[in-house]
Order: structure tokens, then sequence, then C-alpha cells
């Protein structure tokens, strides 16, 4: 009986059917949990931890004052740590342990230490408890004392906290305006003095020009070059001035050990006490490291400061690889599909064409590495840069070349996807133009190729989806660890292509696993891989957006 | 029997007397001006014959109707006149079509420019996705027409030589997709009168529409034959002699009986042609 119900149950389809929505269901459980992990572990990063204040006895009896914020708890067996040769008293099993991270990496060595449960005090959360994160040496924790001005007393006790403030917002616009002068006004004078002494190579490297022009031209040069080293002085002048203005203040500070520490106010990014914020102002404080995560530059070796040159970098090289692959794509699937005339030869073609698509990028990398930098970019570098040689201009690694190796290792998708689209278009449709007394030309550019731009968009969000998440090819190819320049600035021609860039997934990497400072870079690699997936994502939605607005206009029976 | 049939046929050509025992009408078509004259006309597809030594006469400014059972060749036949059948890499075509004292298959000839005279339908209606005026002035942009006022006035012309422009005069720049299947063919029609061709050649235009709108098309046909020589392609007998001044029956790529419409279905001269009629097969 119940084996009847069972071949009945079989037979309706009701087992396949559970079986594919569990799939599905298995599929998005997946997608969403490693979502929800890097979203979690990514933007906690930014939110303002409260500082525990805890005293932590050693077993010789001597008693550790710790303050810090509590990063994560783990349980261990404690044979593990009596092998380590800890020190245990009590026979529990499993011993819980803190990672309290204690800041002041320049007076106490480590920022990350491990403290085991059993021998903390309870933890008390003190208001005046302060943070600071500083420029170098990471965060500071611990208690404000005096703030000084060229060393006279300014404040202490309850003015001092108020007062701090304004002098740290004070040292920042300083600080804007010295890196504003450093990157943009030097960078342009640089840029600017770096053009005229290969201008000058230029025409030692050329014997036709007459000495009579040469000799003017060199007067020229070096008129101008006085021109420009007077400016660069200018600007140096300007920075000494405020160098000097913004190393005014002082803090004077107790930090654990009791040790007073003087920590200037030109050092300190950002003042807080998180245990007396509110939420909003701790939502404020978010919002604030969150902004200068998405839109500051790097500092300390990439740990912290911003990825903002990362960011840049990946759209603009995503931009360019697009603007690449896509007619190169679409021309050759055109080719393949309307006009190539079908045997074995063009199958060959396409099978080797879809097989580029299975090909590790790595081998890509290599590919573009020996090819495209050193030998094209060799040659360009002879017959075009003579006068920057033997340092190269293209013959190295840079922006247009990670985006030409990207644009071949996307290509098979942009052509496959092309070639589907060109082959649904019902031939109704073309015989209709071939009938009016179009040519088949004619008929492929104004009726076949406008209704499957749709399907080229489809290639493209592929290719885009594909080219943002690569990093093994590109780090031969053009992505470095920490780039000077951005790939486009003010200065002609604005867009430069020979320039290394920074990305998203090689930032990844490199906090990751390259970094000196593990623990202070492991949330850094959850905040960037979240900001390379929304990225991701968004450089897709636009290009569907896209891709809908065209479908919407050439809607036709067949969709 | 089928043998001698289609060797009958070979030896006359049409507009000769077609006798099978008794005296039966004769095709005259002295009194028409011709405007394609087809001269055994043969066509293979590889190695099968499609068309076998089809000769006749096509009567400007009338409309002819090509009827006969499905795979007779009749399609094939209207696509010869516009060298549609070009279009397939193992079609083969041996004899004439001379249309305006030429060959059309002739060497040298521009195809896109006898396709501009010679006009086509299709079955099913095949706008392309694009606004109801784009459709209509395509084949006046690829002339290089780019003028507005001149393209405005063609567009409407031709919209009210198809019997469209009362029902879509408020829409031109709406998306062609949007109109019914009848619309849409006479929009395809007007597509292509709108380039003002010779011949009109109309492959099954209302097999894949309602009655109906197959009404309104058929109408459009009697008003369009003042301007334009009509060949029509169609299943539908009843169709052919509501529409057709002239009707040919065709069966495995011979043309069995060519004659004037009335006496096709009054006083068939074959017996394969009556057979047919009649609905005894086909």
């Amino acid at each position: 009986m119940s084996l009847v119900n069972i071949k009945t149950w079989g037979k309706s389809g009701a087992p396949w059917i559970w079986l594919n929505a569990g799939a599905v269901a298995a599929s998005m459980v997946m997608v969403l949990g490693l979502l929800l992990l890097i979203s979690v572990r990514g933007f906690s990063h930014f939110w303002p931890h409260a500082l525990m204040e805890v005293n932590v006895t050693s077993p010789d009896g001597s008693v550790e004052r710790v303050l810090g914020e509590l990063v994560r708890s783990e349980e261990l067996a404690s044979s593990v740590l009596r092998d380590a040769g800890v020190q245990m008293t009590g026979h529990a099993e499993l011993v819980e342990r803190h990672l309290i991270k204690q800041g002041n990496r320049d007076t106490l060595g480590r920022d990350f230490v491990w403290y085991l449960a059993p021998r903390m005090g309870e933890p008390s959360y003190p208001v005046h408890a302060t943070m600071l994160e500083r420029r170098e040496w990471g965060n500071f924790y611990g208690y404000l004392l005096e703030l000084k001005e060229e060393g006279r007393s300014i404040a202490q006790g309850d003015a001092l906290w108020p007062e701090l403030l304004a002098r740290v917002e004070r040292a920042n616009a300083i600080h804007d305006e010295i890196r504003k002068i450093e990157r943009q006004d030097i960078g342009k004078v640089n840029f600017r003095m770096e053009r005229l002494r290969l201008d000058e190579r230029l025409m030692a490297l050329d014997p036709n020009i007459p000495a009579a022009e040469v000799a003017q031209r060199k007067a020229e040069m070096a008129a101008e070059r006085a021109e420009l080293d007077a400016e660069y002085a200018r600007y140096a002048e300007q920075l000494e001035v405020l160098y000097r203005d913004v190393k005014r203040d002082t803090l004077v500070a107790e930090i654990m050990d009791g040790r007073k520490v003087n920590v200037p106010v030109a050092n300190i990014v950002r003042a807080s006490q998180p245990n007396n914020m509110s939420i909003f102002a701790k939502l404020g404080y978010y919002a604030e490291r969150f902004a200068e995560y998405v839109g500051g530059y790097p500092r300390e070796a990439n740990t912290e400061g911003g990825i903002f040159p990362a960011i840049f970098g990946t759209v603009t090289m995503v931009m360019v690889m697009s603007i690449i692959v896509t007619p190169f794509g679409i021309l050759a699937a055109i080719y393949l599909r309307e006009y190539a005339k079908q045997g074995p030869l063009l199958r060959l073609i396409r099978v080797s064409v879809y097989n580029l698509a299975g090909v590790p990028s790595i081998v890509f990398g290599v590919f573009g590495l020996g090819f495209f930098v050193y030998f094209l970019g060799g040659s360009i570098d002879e017959l075009f840069y003579p006068e920057a040689l033997p340092s190269p201009t293209f013959g190295t690694p840079g922006l247009f070349w990670a985006s030409l190796t990207l644009a071949l290792l996307t290509l098979p998708v942009v052509i496959v996807a092309t070639e589907e689209g060109l082959a649904r278009i019902p031939s109704t449709i073309r015989m209709g133009s071939l009938a009016l007394g179009a040519t088949k030309a004619e008929t492929l550019w104004k009726v076949v190729v406008p209704l499957s731009t749709p399907a080229m968009m489809t290639g493209l969000i592929l290719a885009i989806a594909r080219a943002a998440g690569e990093v093994a090819p590109l780090m031969l190819v053009g992505v470095v660890k920490l780039a000077p320049t951005l790939p486009i600035d003010g200065n002609a021609p604005f867009i430069h292509m020979e320039r290394k860039i920074m990305h998203l997934g090689f930032h990844i990497y490199d906090v990751g696993f390259q970094s000196p400072n593990v623990e202070a870079a492991r949330p850094l690699v959850y905040a960037t891989a979240l900001t390379l997936v929304i990225l991701i994502v968004l450089l897709n939605l636009a290009a569907i957006s896209i891709r809908n607005h065209l479908r919407e206009k050439y809607r036709s029976e067949s969709d | 029997m089928t043998t001698s049939t289609q060797s009958a046929v070979r030896t006359h050509a049409i507009g000769a007397q077609l006798f099978e025992g008794e005296e039966r009408q004769k095709l005259v078509l002295d009194d028409e001006s011709i405007c394609l004259d087809v001269r055994n006309l043969n066509l293979y597809y590889g190695g099968d014959q499609a068309l076998k030594g089809i000769s006749l006469k096509i009567p400007a400014q009338r409309v002819t109707a090509f009827i006969g059972p499905s795979g007779c060749g009749k399609s094939t036949l209207l696509r010869c006149f516009n060298r549609m059948n070009d279009l397939i890499d193992i079609c083969r075509i041996e004899g004439e079509v001379i249309l305006d004292n030429e060959d059309i298959y002739r060497r040298g000839v521009d195809v896109a420019e006898l396709r501009r005279k010679v006009g086509m339908v299709f079955q099913k209606p095949n706008p392309f996705p694009k606004s109801i005026y784009e459709n209509v002035a395509y084949g006046l942009r690829l002339q290089g027409v780019n003028n507005r006022r001149i393209l405005d006035e063609a567009v409407e012309k031709a919209l009210r030589g198809a019997a469209l422009w009362d029902e879509v005069k408020d829409r031109l720049q709406d998306n062609a997709m949007g109109l019914s299947g009848g619309q849409q063919q006479r929009l395809v029609i007007a597509r292509a009168i709108a380039i003002e061709p010779e011949v009109l050649l109309l492959d099954e235009p209302a097999s894949a529409l309602d009655p109906i709108s197959t009404l309104k098309i058929e109408e459009l046909i009697n008003e369009l034959k003042s301007q334009y020589t009509i060949v029509i392609v169609t299943h539908n007998m009843q169709q052919a002699a509501r529409v057709s001044d002239y009707t040919a029956f065709m069966y495995m790529g011979d043309l069995i009986e060519y004659n004037d419409t009335d006496t096709i279905f009054t006083n068939p001269s074959k017996k394969q042609t009556e057979d047919y009629i009649t609905g005894r097969y086909g």
C-alpha cells in the first residue's frame, strides 16, 4: 500500500521539485551567509567599541592594569596552555581567554594581547577613557592629563576635552592643506619639470634641429625651469610654515602602566571617548570613519585610513577594459556569425574562443606581461618615448596593460553572448529588411545589430563581473600595493594609461596576507571584500539598467 | 498519369490551348500588359527539383493568385520574383524572369534595386521593433531620403494606402510591436508600398490573421491593384476566388493550370485542378 503511494509520489514529479527547491535554497543560504559574514565583520570595524578597563593578576602576584577594546573571546583546553608553559591554577579543562586591543604600539610594543579570563578582575568602563586614532603607531588608549601649546599649559581637567577636539580639528584642517599642496600643487610642478626634462632630452636625441634653434629653446627651457623652481620654493616655504604651525600643540596623557606620554596633536586623526558617547554620537562617529574609509587614502602600510585609490583604480580599470573588449568582441562575433563561411575551420575557431574562457587567469597574466608589457610596451617606448629611456613608460606594468589583459580574458564571454544574440534575431526580420532593398550590411547595421544590443550588454555585464573580481593576472600586469598617484588627474592628458594602479582584490590579498599586523588588518579584509562586492553589484546594476532600457526600446516578439 | 500531365505542361506554354478531351476555355492575355514574364524556370534545392519548367505571364495591375497543396512550390516561385531564394546557399535556378524587358537573373543585376521594384509581404507579420513611423520610413531611409517633410508625406501616404492611417495617426512614434496582428500586417504592406514598387508579392498574407483582419487585408488588396501588380500565394481557395483576377494551380513543382479565376473555379480544364478545388485532395 505505502509502496504504491511512494510510486505515485515519484511519478507526480514532487521529489524533483523538492530536490530543485532544495538546491536553490542551499545556494541562497551559502550566498547570503557569505554576504552576512563579511557585512557583519566588515561593517562592525567602524563602530566605536566600548573601552574596558580591567586588572590582570599574573601568577607571580603582580597586577597589571589593562585598557582597551575587547576584540573576541575563545575557549581552549587548559592542557594546551600548560604545554605552552603557562602556569595554570585550578583544574578546569577548558579555559576562556580574551583578545584585547590595548593599542599604544609605540610604548607597549604589542597592540593585541590575549589574557586568560580567570586572571582578569571585574571589568569597568570609565567614561573618561579616551581613544586617539593616530597617524602613526595605531590607536592610543589612556587618560588625558594636560594640553600644551608650545610647552605652555593651556587646559586641564574638564576644560581639556572640548579644547582638544577644537585643536584636533584645527590640526586636521592644516593637514588637509598640506596634503593639497603636496599632492596637487607640488605634484603639478613636478609633472611639468619632468615634462621639461624629457623635452630637453628629446631635443638632444634629435640631431636634425639647427644649433640656433637648440640654443633658443634651451634658453626658453631654462627660463621655464627657473620659473618652476621659484614656484616650488614658494610651495616649500608655505609647507614649512604649515608644518611648524601644525606642530604647535601637544597632549600629555597617561597610559595604563602609569607612564606619561606626549602625543603631538598633529598626530591625532580623531579623538573619542566611546564610553561617554550617546548612540547618536556613535552613529556620527561611525559615519565619519566609514566616509574616511571609502574616500580617504591609506596609511600605515594600508592597515589604516581609506581605500579610495583602490576603488578608483578598480573602477577605472573595469571601464577601460569595457571600452576595449566591447568593440572587439562584437566585431568578432558579427564576423563569426554573419560573414564567415560555416565549416570545420570556423567550428575549430569557435571552440578555441570558447575554451579561452576556461584558461586559468594567471596564464593571461603571464601572457600579458610577456607580450603586452615587455614586447608591445617595449616597442612603444622605443618608438614614441625614447627620451624617457632607460626608465620605461609603457614597457612596465600599468593601467592600460592590466585593462588589455582583462579584455583578452573576458573576450570569449562577450563573443559568445553576442553570437547568441545575433542568432536569436528572427530570420523573418532580416527577410523583411532585405525585401525592402537593403543590402546585407545595411540589414546588419540598421536592424540586426541594434536588436542584439541587449545581448551584447549581457555579455558586457558578465565580462565586468568577471573582470572586477580578477586578481591573479593583475599582479603581473599593473596592480601594485601602493600607487603614488591616481590614473586620472588634472595634468594633461588627464588619463594616464601607463600608471600603476591599486585594486580592491589585490588590496584584500595585500592587507590580509602581507600585512605585518594581522589582527589590525583582519577587519579591513572583510570591509574591503564587502566594498568589492558592493562595487561589482553597482557596476552590474548600471549595466543591467542600460540593458533593460535597450530591451524596452527594441522589444521584439521573440522576447 | 502524372508523368503525362507533367510532359503536357512542359510542352504547352501558358497562353497556348490546354486540351484534355473536351474543349475548355483558354487563357487569353492579349488585352493585358504583361508585367512579369517567366520563361521555363527550373529551380533546384541541391539535388531536388522544386520548380519544373514553369512558364507564365503575370499581367500588370491585376491580382494573380498561386494556389496548390503545401510543398507544391508556389511560395518558392513567388520568391523567385524578387530573388529571395538567393539567400539559400544550395538553391540553383535556370531559366528567365523578365521584368521591364530585362532578365532579373542576368549577371550584374543589382538585387537590392530589384527588391525595391518588387516588394514582398510575408506570411507572419514582421515589423521591425522600431516605431511605426520608422518602420514605414525604413525603405526610404535606405535610399538616402532623410528630409523630414518628404518622409512625413511618404509615411502618411503609405499608411493611408494600407488603410492604417486612421488607426495609428496619433501614435506614429509608438513601437510597432504594440499593434495587433492584422495592424502589423497592414503596417508591413505600408512599409512595402512606401518605396512605390511595381510589383507586390504577398506570401499567404492573411494566414496568421483572424477573419476580420483577413477581410481588411482582402479589401486592401482590391484597392491596391489599381496601382500595383499583385501576386498572392494562398492556401485559402475562397480567398483566391474573392481577390484574384487570375489563378495558377501548382502541384509538385509543376504549373498544372493557369487561367482567369472564374474559369479555374467554375470550369477547370484539368482533373487535378478540379479535384483540388473541390477539396478531394491537397
